[in-house]
């Protein structure tokens, strides 16, 4: 078994608060990984401490074995690692061809391009079209994306994530706040997401948790409460426990 | 859809928003046509067309990449003394080779305080560059053996431009050759606003954080336009020494900074023609205020500042292009119809 993603004894603090404590995550290769906990537990936090956007006090972040725990935002992207916002993060004055266009421009080296106009390179075009139409974004191209269907929006924000060619993604509650209607649209992006990417997925919504996850963390108060396969978990008394204690999330 | 394939689909797409639109030739049209019929006010509009040149600049920074500026005319006044210097000491004498060299002495000084600027939010940048601007003028002050201090650099005597044309004391040559100036300067940032490396500038402005999550490099993408920007300054006010055969402490004044604002207040940010529309309003409204009442010209000026801001540039601009508009609309309409491009 190969580790695409990992963190070592991570700890972080916010003054004399400790939201990540000793954490330990071991995320394989090609894995469907979730990473629950009641309201509260710090996995938003988490999930910026593997970005970079925080820097943890203590402890390793290993992205395919090579240590990433200093490395800028954009570098880890580049290396592989991306992700998906918990609230929407778009452009809201870019088109989805345009928010697109930028993430398939910088992975692809040509990002500081300055000389040469938008739309000139076919080999982009068509990385372009290809996540356009994979996520059903064709037909609303040219829309400012503040103007788009919630579920549209978050259709792209998947797309963009995808993008950028990751290795290993990381879905920070992708259908939270999406209407019912739309919802469908959603799960079957996320279920249709290439298998050769490693997805750690943090939700909410015990459905999808089950329904597409191979194996389930449990965070509770910044530290790892149990880890197991999704049939370990849910018979797992400690995380009745703690969940009945927190009906409204089950 | 008549079009083949998505990929050029998109391409078709991306490149539409880099095309010539048909108001930006009148635009150029009006303003060489504006050199050839009014020959008695080449020196206000070698003012005009270098204030647009000025504010091109703080829109690339402002407009595009959001970075807030109250000290641009730092790099203007560098630009000045660089161009004023050159030409006093005879180091380089041809005008547009000195032109380039002062607006990439200007670069320098950008690049160096970019570092600086790019920390921080709007409130520390504004003290930053305001910081920078009320520096430089301090030293150019104290330096008065090289600066001349607040006489100014006196006695500087311009070669022919390319060694053909000499400026005149009407300021023709001075004009043509600001306006070319800016026009090349303005299809180079047009291409760049258009590259990818624009469109990233962009996506920085709206949302930096989510910028460096689909792998930018948020701050050397914001070094580099500042950068270019100061080079553009500089070059606007080498070019205020070379058609003024002047350069005073005056060039570095937080004036200067804080009208460059109000021209783009006027003008609009982020289109690129924000900075020559509004230098155009700027002063024919300075113009005008200043005949009606010499004394109280700002008081003016502030009211239409405040007009401005409290009914918003959009309604305004809806309100003034509400027939422009509708017939374009009405003739595109005929025209798809058609062709039937989509």
């Amino acid at each position: 078994m190969t580790l695409a993603l990992q963190t070592i004894g991570l700890e972080k603090q916010f003054g004399g608060l400790a939201v990540t404590r000793d954490l330990s995550l071991n995320v394989e290769a090609g894995a469907r990984h979730a990473l629950i906990g009641p309201n509260g537990a710090g996995k938003t936090t988490v999930i910026n401490q593997l970005t970079g956007v925080l820097k943890p006090n203590g402890g390793r972040i290993l992205l395919e074995g090579h240590d990433i725990t200093h490395m800028p935002v954009h570098k880890r992207v580049l290396r592989g690692l991306s992700r998906t916002f918990q609230i929407n993060q778009l452009y809201a004055d870019l088109t989805p061809l345009e928010t697109i266009g930028l993430a398939v421009s910088e992975r692809s080296g040509h990002g500081s391009d300055w000389w040469r106009r938008m739309g000139t390179r076919a080999d982009i075009n068509g990385e372009i079209a290809e996540n356009l139409e994979r996520f059903k974004l064709l037909d609303v191209m040219n829309e400012p994306t503040g103007t788009l269907p919630y579920g549209k929006q978050r259709l792209l924000e998947i797309a963009v994530a995808i993008a950028t060619k990751p290795r290993v993604l990381l879905l920070d509650e992708p259908a939270a706040g999406v209407p019912e209607s739309e919802r469908h649209d959603i799960l079957a992006a996320v279920a249709g997401l290439p298998r050769e990417v490693t997805v750690l997925l943090i939700e909410h919504d015990m459905d999808l948790v089950f329904s597409f996850a191979d194996r389930i963390s449990v965070l509770v108060s910044g530290a790892l409460l149990t880890e197991g396969t999704p049939e370990e978990v849910a018979r797992d008394p400690q995380v009745k426990a703690v969940y009945l204690g927190e009906d409204a999330d089950v | 859809m008549t079009m083949s394939t998505p990929p050029e689909i998109v391409g078709f797409h991306a490149r539409r928003t880099a095309r010539w639109h048909w108001a930006e030739f009148a635009f150029w049209t009006v303003l060489i046509g504006c050199g050839l019929l009014f020959p008695s006010r080449y020196l206000i509009m070698t003012e005009i067309v270098r204030l647009g040149l000025f504010a091109l600049s703080l829109d690339l920074i402002l407009g595009y990449a959001g970075i807030v500026s109250l000290g641009h005319a730092a790099f203007f006044g560098v630009g000045a003394y660089s161009a004023g210097l050159l030409a006093l000491h005879g180091i380089v004498g041809e005008p547009v080779l000195a032109l380039l060299v002062a607006g990439l002495a200007a670069a320098v000084l950008g690049f160096a305080t970019s570092f600086l600027v790019i920390r921080g939010v709007d409130l520390t940048r504004l003290m930053v560059t305001l910081g920078i601007a009320l520096l430089l003028e301090a030293l150019a002050e104290r330096f008065s053996d090289i600066t001349g201090g607040t006489d100014g650099l006196q006695g500087i005597v311009m070669q022919p431009l390319l060694g053909l044309f000499e400026f005149d004391i009407f300021g023709k040559v001075g004009f043509w050759y600001t306006v070319a100036v800016l026009f090349v300067l303005f299809l180079l940032a047009r291409r760049v606003v258009h590259s990818p490396f624009g469109l990233s500038l962009r996506a920085i402005r709206n949302n930096p954080l989510r910028a460096s999550a689909v792998g930018i490099p948020v701050n050397a993408r914001l070094v580099a336009i500042y950068t270019f920007a100061a080079f553009y300054a500089g070059i606007a006010g080498a070019l205020f020494t070379q058609t003024t055969q002047l350069a005073s402490l005056d060039v570095f004044s937080f004036e200067r900074s804080a009208d460059l604002i109000l021209v783009l207040v006027l003008g609009g940010t982020g289109y690129l023609y924000g900075g020559l529309i509004g230098a155009l309003v700027f002063k024919l409204l300075q113009e005008t205020f200043s005949i009606l009442t010499p004394q109280y010209w700002l008081f003016w000026i502030g009211l239409v500042l405040v007009v401005i801001v409290m009914i918003g540039r959009e309604r305004l601009h809806r309100w003034v292009l509400f027939l422009p508009r509708s017939i374009a609309r009405a003739v595109r309409s005929g025209k798809t119809a058609a062709g039937g491009a989509e």
